[in-house]
């Protein structure tokens, strides 16, 4: 054995020798393909993986998700924007300097109507070139987290988009694919090689790149193979076909863990899973009652108080998620140790709650569900049917496709809905703006609040960083008495990695190849 | 013969017609595009706007004239999902669908008809016996279930064969082949084992049900007091007669093989257009569903077309339309 063993490596080291053998591969799959090379066209999340390995932003993000500078070095708010310094001598792949006029041109792309990221770039109203290495983005009065909000809007090179004519992203009125859907021309740590959707995407270290060296990294070379179905994907992990797998599914953690010269990281996940109740309307949609039981608070109290949440934590999700009594999880800023708690689990109280608000029999509701969203969501739906009618509510599930599902969010169609949330800003403006401000566009549950309200628009333009960190915290207690949502936990997320490589796992689902050490 | 054919490809166009309308009007119901279109941050007027260019709000009437209007000039629109034109996307795609409903197919009648044959001549052996029972696994156990048995026991237990993808493909001008490189086959042998397990199955059984019919009838008997050699008897004569209905099933089941790819190809992410049909249910994405239909629909057409062709040439015995 340890014969054969000495023999096998001794080959090994007879190839490895020879130089193209020697370059550090690393080969990994997930669900979905990259749907485009367009870093404006989709904002979408393999996409913005895929994109940001070859396209850099202004400001970045670490595994850690702090903010770290990327293409600018320093940055400084004034009261009516922020001025970036931008990192010199950094060149595209094509060979082309990186200097302001670039990011100007960036902006206005990632602000044309045909781009996904003009809700993100809106808040820069204009870019100002100071110097070749200075820009003012100009904000619509003071923005405290103007950086927060530029970790996804990448940077193109104007002349090679002039060259191409690129200047604006895909649009779906035009009857032809534009250039920039397949060829790529970053600032980033690696060069899209080859590719061909669905099956491989070869991107090469780009040896130019401005972080050379500063990085743990020494991946030379990615191989991205998407592998739509989940038992597949997990096989490739097994027979070492590939070194990284960004999403088992959670019933298969344990088999990975249990293999040799393979692991298993987890993570909470910024993404909250909760339940909306609409107390907005005057009757409610498919209730057997007249009126809208959700108007009282005590029913909503009585939701949260019959929903088990550590024992779907326990059965349902074998341990994978945090449950929590906030609709946003550690990490963003707003979510409290005092907060996040769970509301306790407590049938007997939640049964007199209903009878105090006049449903001693408890009523009759349908509960919308998506089944193909989130992990394990139909799941978690059925174990809260069951456990609402203990306390005599009786819920008819309706689990259906997120395509069908969203919409009628989207559209308030529904009652009792469960959605999901993540934060890509990691502060809490972005879950007040769409879940708890009365205009929120996913704010189906009719919740308006006057301090709710107030406090997501003062904290858009808050500088006092101690003041508005207290107005957030604030609205988070009044948020948590008026219980518009039945908050179920956060998600964890699983990477499954072979012994071979060290990838730092993050909360935002990103790999970031620049900290991924091949050993 | 050529006004039979030309009849068959007008009911065609009408198949096909009626193929577009019945899907188009079922888009409805598989859910909205749009919000897989934008991120969860776009407001509710951009989620409107693109309804509106789209035309996702106008009567389904006018949805379904405007793309056949489309279609006519050559159109398949633009996917929703990855931006670039349908009909060129379906052309990148087709190469690898159909090399592997072709090695399927060939596997199944190679496979399906000696086997058939074996069982039905020996129909008291044990081997016979095995094979059949062995055989009801194919039609009994759904395609998905066996891709990824085969993956476990190939590709991650025995470590022979590449668990999915297609590797090893080389370029004859648009055409994607991996029919000349050793991974390239390596990578086709799995899924299209898959894919041929169910026609395998019904070849075999078929066969064998009509050499058992044959062999009883007066001409082989006259042919064994002839004292014709067993081989010539078996080949020549039986099997001939078993022909006809063997080639009907097997022409519609190449339009089978085709329909079950969907499924294959997910199982082994095998790049053809099942997979990328697949994709498209997920995400509604309408003209990529509309124009694969349609092109189904125009394989079953024609395949027909063919079959009946096919009765003619073997026997001579069916006179058309009369």
């Amino acid at each position: 054995m340890q014969f054969t063993k000495l023999l096998a490596v001794s080959a090994m080291a007879l190839t490895v020798a020879s130089p193209a053998l020697a370059e550090n591969v690393l080969r990994w799959t997930s669900q979905g393909d990259a749907l485009t090379m367009d870093p404006h066209s989709q904002n979408e999340g393999p996409t913005i993986a895929m994109n940001g390995q070859i396209y850099e932003s202004l400001v970045t993000r670490d595994a850690d998700l702090n903010l770290q500078p990327e293409l600018a070095e320093s940055w400084e708010a004034g009261p009516d924007g922020w001025t970036f310094k931008l990192r010199q001598g950094v060149k595209f792949h094509d060979g082309s300097e990186f200097n302001a006029e670039d990011v100007a041109f960036s902006f206005e792309r990632a602000k044309h109507e045909a781009s996904d990221y003009k809700e993100q770039a809106k808040n820069v109203t204009s870019v100002e070139i100071i110097d070749d290495y200075t820009v003012k983005l100009t904000t619509d009065g003071p923005n405290p987290i103007l950086p927060n909000q530029l970790t996804s809007i990448y940077m193109m090179d104007k002349g090679w988009s002039e060259a191409n004519n690129v200047v604006a992203p895909q649009d779906f009125k035009a009857k032809e694919e534009t250039y920039a859907v397949r060829n790529a021309n970053g600032t980033g740590p690696f060069t899209l090689v080859s590719r061909a959707p669905d099956e491989l995407t070869v991107l090469a270290r780009n040896g130019d790149w401005w972080g050379e060296g500063m990085f743990p990294g020494n991946i030379d070379k990615i191989e991205y193979r998407p592998i739509t179905n989940a038992a597949t994907r997990v096989a490739a992990l097994l027979s070492g076909e590939v070194d990284f797998v960004l999403d088992p599914p959670l019933q298969d953690v344990k088999r990975i863990e249990g293999s040799d010269g393979l692991g298993v990281k987890t993570v909470a996940q910024i993404r909250s899973i909760f339940f909306g109740m609409d107390q907005g309307v005057d009757k409610l949609r498919s209730s057997n009652v007249d009126g809208n039981p959700f108007k009282d608070v005590r029913v909503r109290e009585a939701f949260n108080l019959a929903i088990d949440k550590d024992a779907i934590q326990r059965v349902v999700m074998e341990g994978l998620s945090f449950p929590t009594g906030m609709i946003t999880p550690p990490g963003v800023l707003g979510n409290t140790p005092e907060n996040d708690p769970a509301y306790a689990y407590d049938p007997e109280r939640a049964k007199a709650l209903l009878a105090e608000a006049g449903y001693p029999e408890g009523f009759s509701i349908q509960l919308d569900c998506p089944n193909n969203r989130y992990n394990n969501d139909e799941k978690i739906c059925q174990a809260a049917v069951a456990m609402l009618a203990r306390v005599g509510v009786e819920v008819n599930l309706d689990a259906i496709p997120k395509a069908q599902h969203f919409p009628k969010i989207q559209k308030r169609e529904s009652d009792f809905y469960m959605l999901g949330w993540g934060v890509p800003t990691l502060d809490s403006h972005y879950v007040f703006s769409y879940l708890l401000d009365g205009e929120g566009s996913w704010n189906a549950t009719g919740y308006n609040n006057a301090l709710v309200n107030e406090t997501t628009d003062a904290i858009t333009t808050e500088i006092d960083i101690a003041k508005r960190t207290q107005m957030i915290e604030d609205a988070w207690t009044q948020i948590k008495a008026d219980m518009p949502y039945v908050p179920i936990h956060h998600q964890v997320l699983a990477w499954g990695i072979s012994d071979k490589v060290d990838i730092p796992i993050s909360a935002d689902d990103a790999f970031r190849p620049r900290f991924a050490v091949m050993k | 013969m050529f006004f039979f054919i030309l009849k068959r490809l007008a009911q065609s166009v009408l198949v096909m017609a009626v193929v577009s309308a019945v899907s188009f009007s079922l888009f409805n119901f598989v859910g909205d595009p749009v919000n897989n279109m934008v991120g969860q941050d776009a407001t509710r007027e951009q989620r409107i706007e693109i309804r509106q260019q789209l035309g996702l709000d106008d009567p389904i009437l006018t949805q379904y004239a405007r793309f056949l209007g489309n279609m006519v000039q050559g159109d398949f629109g633009l996917s929703y999902r990855i931006k670039r034109p349908v009909d060129e996307l379906i052309l990148e795609r087709l190469p690898a669908t159909l090399e592997l409903v072709f090695v399927s197919a060939i596997i199944a009648l190679v496979v399906g008809i000696s086997l058939g044959v074996y069982t039905g001549i020996r129909r008291k052996s044990w081997i016979s016996r095995v094979i059949l029972s062995v055989s009801l696994v194919g039609v009994s156990l759904p395609t998905f279930i066996i891709g990824i048995a085969l993956i476990y026991l190939f590709a991650v237990h025995l470590r022979w064969l590449p668990s999915s993808g297609r590797s090893g493909t080389v370029e004859l001008g648009w055409w994607k082949t991996s029919f000349l490189s050793v991974d390239g086959w390596r990578a086709i042998i799995l899924p299209s084992i898959t894919l041929s397990l169910f026609q395998l199955t019904l070849i075999l059984r078929l066969v064998r049900a009509e050499m058992l019919e044959v062999m009883r009838t007066d001409f082989i008997k006259f042919a064994r007091a002839r004292g014709l050699a067993e081989r010539a008897i078996n080949f020549r004569h039986a099997l001939r007669n078993t022909l006809v209905p063997v080639i009907t099933i097997i022409g519609l089941n190449i339009g089978g093989l085709i329909a079950f790819s969907v499924i294959t190809e997910t199982v082994f992410q095998w790049p053809g257009t099942g997979l990328m049909f697949i994709q498209a249910v997920d995400f509604v994405d309408v003209p990529i569903m509309a124009a694969y239909l349609v092109f189904v629909a125009l394989l079953f057409v024609l395949i027909n077309l063919v079959v009946d062709i096919l009765y003619f040439v073997v026997d001579p015995r069916i006179r058309l339309g009369d």
